[in-house]
């Protein structure tokens, strides 16, 4: 059976390959720091499960002090000029766009495998699921495109690594704000946010304990960079205490618009790195760095309408139905 | 209500611009040595507290390392790119003449959005999709519609756009679907809080805002053309003023 440890190793393997050809790459902008970070990441996919709390502790020390104290650099391994893409795009066809077809219908397909057949289920192991087997596409569509196309053997690892770079620190932010929450968690900090908006927004009407639900989730989110982080805290400390239980809303209406209030803060905020970072340096967009930058400001427009009307939904539907 | 300092630290380095990893550590640090703090602690106890919030940090840091599988598909990506992916995908709209930005974009919220709602949220991204397809079919689309070379600054329009499709389509297309994450979030926080919900009884309450979400992401999108033409003919005529101008 395929399973998350199996996926970290191939991962692992994958950011060590990385490392090891950024250590000899001599044009490389910053290759002793950048082969330690992705090297590191290689150690932690690798022996995480056996570093323990305080080792994987020390291993986040690092990391942070070689990705977050200075920039790094931007590899630049040999690749194919715009003439030779420009033919080989011509010659190929579409047929170029199957490979890339093949990761999400055997992430989709394998999910599905895994759910509902007994082949399935005995191939990809029962949690997380789908990452198992987005995993498994990823590398089926990698021998394919290989055994076709037949470019050099570490094309794949440098052109990887090239992608990697221009992602940066920011590959790791997801990972270090969910263990931010579970930090949080830990130490009751929703429950005392909780208390703070009780006493200094009064709910003396439905309206109010609707509208400081929906902005306290969007607020929440921004700042926390996960609409998850929020829920609790605010469901919490608004959500049920007030718009359901004491203005009588509909639990269920209440939670779904208010995850939704939730994901329009997602849209607004950096801390958000793979939805809102990721991109804008995948893109090579040139206000990546900027804390407002291109995707964030083609999104908020929608995000503050869309928290608006999430606002109204909730309050026209879940004391209704 | 000193553990809230962390949150402080969380929003001052966002201020201060400071790099995130830097400032989520420290936020983390800070809140576990302040949940501590009680009239008369020693030092050395707040140094303990210090030490084992890294821990605790240190084992959450690794129980989520399943972010990191989504890197796999770079290597794959960049390979096909090597041998003209992002052209082959300009030139296949380029074919389509009535495809603008604006439309095409609209089209991929549909799709995103849809498959999104039946459970297929990893059909779309931005390394898999937006990168490689999207973006470069929104630029040649526009390109065509235009008739002449997108300035550096219409061509980084589009493509924030072209990220922007696809965070909105997914965000409020999932929520339709029973078994995602927040659903399922949703369902175990209720049960704790003595409510019994089923997941279809939310799932069906995203319908509405999935609803507005097209109906206002869509319009955006079909005036986004317009703004395009506007800019794009700005530009020229700057061009053209500078020429006569002899400059």
């Amino acid at each position: 059976m395929i399973t998350l440890e199996h996926a970290y190793l191939v991962v692992g393997l994958m950011f060590l390959a990385f490392a090891i050809l950024t250590l000899g790459d001599r044009e490389h902008p910053t290759r002793i720091r950048s082969a330690l970070f992705w090297g590191l990441i290689a150690a932690s996919m690798l022996f995480g499960s056996w570093l323990g709390g305080l080792g994987n502790g020390i291993l986040v020390l690092a990391l942070v002090a070689i990705g977050g104290l200075k920039r790094l650099g931007v590899a630049r391994p040999a690749t194919t000029g715009p003439e030779v893409r420009m033919a080989s795009a011509a010659r190929r066809g579409n047929a170029l766009f199957l490979p890339a077809l093949i990761v999400p219908i055997v992430a989709v397909g394998g999910t599905l495998a895994a759910k509902h057949s007994a082949a399935g289920a005995w191939l990809i192991a029962p949690v997380q699921t789908t990452l198992i087997a987005l995993g498994l596409g990823c590398v089926i569509a990698l021998i394919a495109a290989m055994a076709w196309l037949r470019p050099p053997l570490l094309a794949p690892v440098q052109e990887g690594r090239r992608l990697m770079d221009s992602i940066g620190w920011a590959a790791l932010l997801p990972q270090m704000l969910a263990s931010l929450g579970a930090v949080f968690l830990a130490t009751n900090v929703g429950g005392v946010v909780g208390e703070l908006v009780t006493q200094a927004v009064p709910m003396t009407s439905a309206l109010v304990a609707v509208i400081a639900y929906c902005l306290g989730m969007a607020l929440f989110t921004v700042i926390m960079g996960n609409a998850f982080a929020a829920f609790p805290v605010m469901t919490a400390a608004i959500g049920l205490p007030f718009v359901v239980h004491q203005f009588g809303g509909n639990p269920a209406i209440v939670c779904a618009i208010g995850m939704l209030a939730g994901f329009c803060g997602t849209l607004m905020t950096p801390m958000a790195a793979n939805f809102n970072v990721v991109p804008a340096n995948l893109l090579e967009l040139p206000d990546r760095n900027s804390p407002l930058n291109g995707v964030i400001r083609a999104q908020m427009p929608t995000a503050l309408i869309m928290l608006g009307i999430n606002i109204v939904l909730m309050y026209l539907l879940a004391f209704r139905f | 209500m000193l553990v809230l300092l962390g949150i402080a630290v969380v929003v001052a380095g966002f201020v201060a611009r400071i790099n995130p990893l830097l400032v989520i550590l420290a936020a983390a640090i800070v809140t576990g040595v302040m949940a501590a703090v009680v009239p008369g602690v020693e030092p050395r106890a707040l140094l303990q507290a210090g030490v084992d919030t890294l821990s605790a940090f240190g084992k959450a840091f690794n129980d989520n390392r399943y972010f990191h599988i989504t890197w796999l598909v770079l290597p794959v990506i960049g390979l096909l790119e090597r041998k003209g992916l992002q052209e082959r995908a300009r030139m296949l709209v380029g074919k389509v003449r009535a495809a603008t930005a604006g439309r095409l974009l609209v089209s991929y919220m549909l799709v995103r959005q849809l498959t999104a709602a039946l459970g297929l949220t990893s059909l779309g991204g931005h390394p898999q999709m937006v990168r490689p397809l999207i973006a470069p079919m929104a630029e040649g689309a526009a390109e065509v519609d235009a008739g002449v070379v997108l300035p550096d600054k219409v061509r980084f329009r589009i493509r924030g756009m072209a990220a922007a499709t696809d965070n909105i389509g997914l965000f409020f297309g999932e929520d339709i679907f029973i078994a995602i994450g927040s659903i399922v979030l949703i369902v175990g926080f209720l049960e704790q809080s003595g409510l019994i919900v089923e997941p279809l009884q939310i799932s069906v309450w995203a319908i509405p805002t999935a609803i507005a979400a097209f109906a206002v992401h869509g319009a955006r999108l079909l005036l986004f053309d317009r703004s395009i033409h506007r800019e794009i003919e700005a530009g020229r005529t700057e061009t053209a003023v500078d020429a006569e101008a002899g400059r």
